[in-house]
């Protein structure tokens, strides 16, 4: 689908079922499925900042940024959660393709962050978490 | 029901830098309480923010967005009073929208 000049659209991106699929995929191979991309490759226009060591897991600081124009979409993957995908970002060209959040680690494990361009590249980064408290049960 | 969101949105030369601070519990619905019983999942499922009423981001959350979303971002081409809205639709279809403008 062109994109109309500088006003590209923030939710032209993901269909209600890919998202459905993806929120329950528990392996990137699924994921990537559910939304209809190939299968990332690691890129170091792709930059996720994350602690190394987090003594708090229901609340780990992480920042997803990428270096190129025409980002679609960047999705925040934590490897060993109950569910792989904790959150998934539809951009406009209106932002920068930069975001800090929290997200919750129930014990130490790789966190990824994808970018999917419009383009149809599909890029990934990788920062390893070591948990002190898991984030997602009691 | 909920508290307010908090935004702050400062002009940066022609980018504003916009924090949001999302007031919700984020239940995973994996938790269990005092008793053993598992706490049901109650948490944002979309976030979308507008500038000057266009769409430019949406955010889809999972229940691994830690309790009280904070979420922070780069707004390109903005200019002082310019309005900047955040609102959130969570699983059990609660919503909110809030509002500020750029400093």
């Amino acid at each position: 689908m062109p994109s109309l000049g500088r006003s590209q659209s923030a939710s032209s991106g993901f269909s209600t079922n890919a998202l459905a699929g993806a929120f329950e995929a528990r392996t990137l191979a699924e994921l990537s499925r559910a939304l209809g991309v190939p299968a990332p490759i690691e890129a170091k226009e792709v930059t996720l900042q994350a602690p190394d060591m987090a003594e708090n897991g229901a609340a780990v600081p992480v920042t997803l940024s990428v270096a190129v124009n025409g980002v679609k979409s960047l999705l925040l993957l934590v490897e060993k959660n109950p569910h792989l995908l904790a959150a998934a970002f539809e951009l406009s060209d209106a932002l920068e393709p930069a975001f800090t959040t929290r997200i919750k680690l129930q014990q130490s494990s790789n966190v990824f962050g994808v970018a999917l361009l419009h383009d149809g590249r599909t890029l990934f980064a990788r920062r390893e978490v070591k948990v002190t408290l898991g984030g997602c049960a009691a | 029901m909920t508290e307010p969101t908090k935004i702050r949105a400062q002009l940066n030369g022609s980018s504003a830098l916009v924090r949001v601070l999302m007031l919700h519990e984020m239940e995973s619905g994996l938790r269990k309480d005092a008793n053993g019983k598992t706490v049901a999942a109650w948490h944002i499922q979309t976030v979308q923010i507008r500038h000057q009423d266009k769409l430019v981001l949406t955010m889809h959350c999972g229940p691994a967005v830690a309790k009280n979303p904070y979420l922070q971002f780069s707004l390109r081409d903005a200019k002082t009073g310019d309005r900047v809205s955040v609102s959130w639709i969570d699983n059990l279809g609660n919503r909110r929208a809030d509002s500020t403008t750029i400093a």
